[in-house]
């Protein structure tokens, strides 16, 4: 019962369900090889394209905590890699790794200024985040396609490609790159006070104005951290097929994100945030995507599947139906309150 | 003179919430053009006999009629049919809408199938015409003030053909002029034969327009009184009753005279402070170790004080000054640095973050002072946590509980606590008793008795006299958002003398 109630059970579940069914379907699906000293195999497969996902729904993870939502991220890939490619094309030497580290710090630097765009935005004027960061949802493609003037940029550049397809210690570098930021935000938020004061302020932010908490700075903070995290997956997106595509990278990458988020237990009301929780999540959405390939759904019905899945994930978590079907097994228990950590939606986003 | 036939009837009404008795046995009669007041303190009752009386808490035992039939409505809408309209103290109307649009939402005048806005526009137009509001009914609600608001509402809730008129607390947010206005209004209406239900919290506005005042106190009723038979000091006394019960005595210690006090300089001063529609300019000083009453009914300016000293509402005039240098703090933020601290009213909605712990909630002003970057060291803050959780007794004693489980008193306890590690000079607390068990009720008087013998400054707000009496060195009375220096002269306040001061009598 305690394992049952833990707020990793069923997002966990889920996933090995997932897995189980493909495991079915597809004999070899758990199978990890070695070839040239890399892992190979499905489920190395479903963490290495999962890896942008992860980092971004992090970074939206922090933004939700606080109340807020970022509609911008999908824009904000298509800027990094647009921008990284191009800055790559223009060096004499594609291959010089210098030129390389300085076109990825260009590219985070500047997704570092539109977080804080956003931020700025929603701190300081008071406009509605939803709205504030569909603005740059919006204008950020637009500015995606200025800089890659309407066409696929490509590059051919071997330490670019490492960010994405590379290996370190026969691990995905991407892997690592994502475990990575996941281990810093985590460390950030839970060693320090961050996490404690971005839960207050989303949780109560009347209460924590009262109680001396600064809440504009922590909220620029956060939403400059969630572009980062979108601008690293850009990086990531990019890297990986070598190319820039303004017009279609990271598209509707922020819709799955929220969905992450939702499903690994961090309610869109703001207050408190589940990391991990996250990350199951992103995994969840990413073992579907597989899924759908391995089952052979057919293609006009992918997204139909998505959503019946989606739909069921939230279902279960819902905490009126699960006090309903509690009620029914076992009426001497009063009805759940409310668990407001854990997402209440009835239907999918 | 009316007639004396009620045309609404309340008997004997019961209703309880669980283990909560709300209402016991409460009778209400209201009669065509006559306001009634209904008065009490928070949790007398008011509301929830509203609700039960517009169908939306349905009554345990009782009976209602009206014109001697009786009532059975269970939805708003059946009790709207049945001739009772209520207007809430938060305007319930849409602000974008046109105010022609406002009065007429869910009952539009139709051609058609289709709104026909002209006939709709002119209803609204001959309707605010007869209330003798002069309004362009066709520009949008929230281009007028909120008193004018306010009477559309009450347009609106007339137009339902309403025989029974119910105002919650139509006043607490106008200013003299806008009241004046509301209760020409409301004299049109008692012309028309309206019978009209006002909840106030205001004395003087109880005795202007009102002919009967009916009182309530936790859920019994008191009595039915002619407002032009019950003295201002009467009314008081029965609304807020003496506490019988128990409470050890804390005053034993001999307390500081405040001449004593007097002498020492002023840890805090605030000089024709004020904020134009909250609370007229007043002058306040506190010295180290003082407890300083401050007692008014609800509504009457004490939380507004509270919120300008600690700097949560920005002043539109005057100056605070700590330790006599200028500090009129521009942020909750600001006063917290000067060593301010201010525990809310409202502990759910203003003090805790419900979904944290109880370890978190405690830590966060002390947290939120030294920055993220800088956390509590995890041995001082359990030690800290552990500290607190035993010196005041909080329950369950486990520091990651959430704090939303707790009881009120508890709650409480974890507000005081989160203070407290912050070390104040001065802390401000807003109703630290309200709605808490007598015991920890006791357990927080001797914390401030003690507090203030160690030095702490303490701003104690409440509306429970006895409470601000046994508790404070000297005391200050808010009425009708004003604050009213002591009139003793030398802080003996007794409680008739307290009583006397709430109620206005000494300007009779």
């Amino acid at each position: 019962m305690n394992l049952l109630r833990h707020r990793l059970f069923w997002p966990a579940a889920v996933l090995l369900v997932l897995i189980g069914v493909n495991t079915a379907v597809t004999p070899g699906f758990l199978d990890i090889r070695t070839q040239d000293g890399h892992l190979y195999g499905s489920l190395i497969d479903i963490v290495r394209f999962g890896a942008p996902l992860i980092l971004i729904s992090l970074g939206m993870t922090l933004v939700i905590a606080t109340g807020g939502i970022d509609l911008s991220v999908g824009s904000v890939v298509a800027i990094a890699g647009a921008l990284a490619c191009l800055r790559i094309t223009g060096q004499s030497d594609q291959a010089e790794t210098l030129g390389v580290l300085a076109a990825v710090g260009v590219a985070l630097a500047l997704t570092a200024v539109l977080g804080a765009w956003n931020g700025v935005l929603v701190a300081r004027f008071g406009i509605q985040p939803i709205v504030a960061t569909l603005i740059l949802m919006v204008a950020g493609r637009g500015v995606a396609q200025l800089i890659t003037e309407g066409q696929i940029i490509t590059v051919n550049s071997p330490p670019y490609k490492l960010i994405g397809g590379g290996y370190w210690l026969s691990l995905p570098l991407s892997v690592i790159i994502a475990a990575g930021v996941f281990a810093l935000i985590a460390l950030l938020t839970r060693r320090t006070a961050l996490g404690m004061l971005l839960e207050a302020v989303g949780g109560n932010p009347t209460a924590a104005r009262l109680t001396g908490v600064r809440a504009r700075g922590l909220v620029i903070t956060v939403y400059v951290v969630c572009a980062l995290c979108a601008g690293v997956a850009g990086l990531m997106i990019s890297s990986n097929v070598s190319a820039a595509d303004g017009n279609n990278a990271g598209l509707w990458i922020e819709l799955d994100a929220i969905l992450a988020v939702v499903i690994g237990g961090t309610a869109l009301t703001g207050g408190r945030f589940h990391l991990t929780g996250t990350v199951l999540g992103a995994l969840i959405i990413q073992t579907l995507a597989t899924t759908i390939y391995t089952v052979g759904v057919p293609p006009q019905t992918t997204l139909l599947f998505k959503a019946v899945v989606v739909m069921a994930v939230c279902l279960i978590q819902s905490p009126r139906l699960r006090a309903r079907l509690r009620g029914r097994r076992a009426p001497r228990t009063t009805p759940a309150t409310a668990d407001r950590t854990e997402p209440s939606l009835e239907t999918p986003a | 003179m009316p007639p004396l036939e009620p045309v609404l009837t309340m008997r004997n009404i019961t209703k309880r919430f669980a283990a909560v008795t709300a209402l016991d046995g409460v009778d209400l009669r209201l009669f065509p053009g006559e306001a009634h007041a209904l008065v009490g303190e928070n949790g007398a009752g008011k509301s929830t006999l509203i609700k039960v009386l517009t169908g939306i808490h349905p009554h345990d035992t009782g009976e209602i009629t009206i014109d001697g039939e009786a009532l059975t409505a269970t939805t708003p809408a059946q009790a709207q049919a049945a001739g009772i309209s209520t207007v809430y103290q938060e305007i319930d109307l849409c602000p974008n809408l046109s105010v022609a649009e406002n009065i007429h939402i869910g009952r539009e005048p139709r051609r058609f199938g289709l709104v026909d806005f002209g006939r709709m526009r002119r209803r609204a137009r001959e309707l605010t015409a007869r209330l003798g509001l002069d309004i362009d009914v066709a520009e949008p609600l929230s281009a007028f003030s909120p008193a004018v608001q306010q009477l559309v509402a009450i347009v609106r809730a007339v137009d339902l053909r309403a025989r029974v008129l119910i105002l919650d607390e139509p006043t607490s947010s106008l200013d003299r002029d806008e009241t004046r206005r509301l209760f020409t209004v409301m004299r049109a209406l008692k012309a028309e034969g309206v019978a009209i239900a006002f909840v106030t919290h205001f004395i003087d506005q109880i005795y202007e327009i009102c002919e009967r005042a009916t009182i309530l106190r936790n859920g019994r009723l008191v009595g039915e009184y002619p407002t032009a038979e019950l003295s201002h000091v009467d009314l008081v006394t029965r609304m807020i009753g003496k506490e019988l019960a128990a409470l050890d005595e804390i005053g034993e210690r001999p307390k500081p005279s405040p001449a004593a006090l007097e002498r020492r300089p002023p840890l805090l001063r605030a000089e024709a402070l004020g904020r134009r529609n909250a609370i007229a300019p007043f002058n306040l000083s506190v010295h180290e170790g003082e407890v300083l009453g401050l007692a008014g009914l609800l509504g009457s300016g004490r939380t507004e004080i509270a919120r300008l000293l600690f700097g949560a509402d920005r002043a539109t005039s005057g100056t605070i000054t700590v330790d006599g240098e200028p500090a009129t703090p521009r942020s909750p933020r600001a006063a917290i640095a000067r060593g301010l601290a201010f525990s809310p009213e409202n502990r759910k909605t203003e003090g805790l973050i419900a979904d944290l712990s109880i370890a978190d909630n405690i830590l966060l002003a002390l947290q939120a002072a030294r920055g993220w970057t800088r956390p509590v060291p995890a041995a001082r803050r359990d030690a800290l946590v552990g500290e607190y959780i035993r010196a005041l007794r909080i329950t369950p004693a486990d520091p990651d509980s959430r704090v939303a489980d707790l009881s009120g008193g508890n709650q409480q306890k974890v507000l005081l606590a989160r203070w407290l590690i912050t070390r104040p000079r001065l802390l401000i607390l807003d109703e630290p008793t309200r709605g808490i068990d007598i015991g920890a009720k006791a357990e927080i008087q001797r914390l401030v008795a003690s507090l203030s013998a160690e030095g702490m400054a303490v701003v104690y707000i409440s509306a429970e006299l006895e409470e601000v009496l046994r508790v404070s060195h000297d005391i200050a009375v808010v009425r009708d958002r004003e604050l009213i220096p002591d009139t003793t002269g030398d802080g003996t306040y007794t409680m008739d003398r307290l009583l006397e001061t709430i109620a206005g009598g000494e300007r009779a």
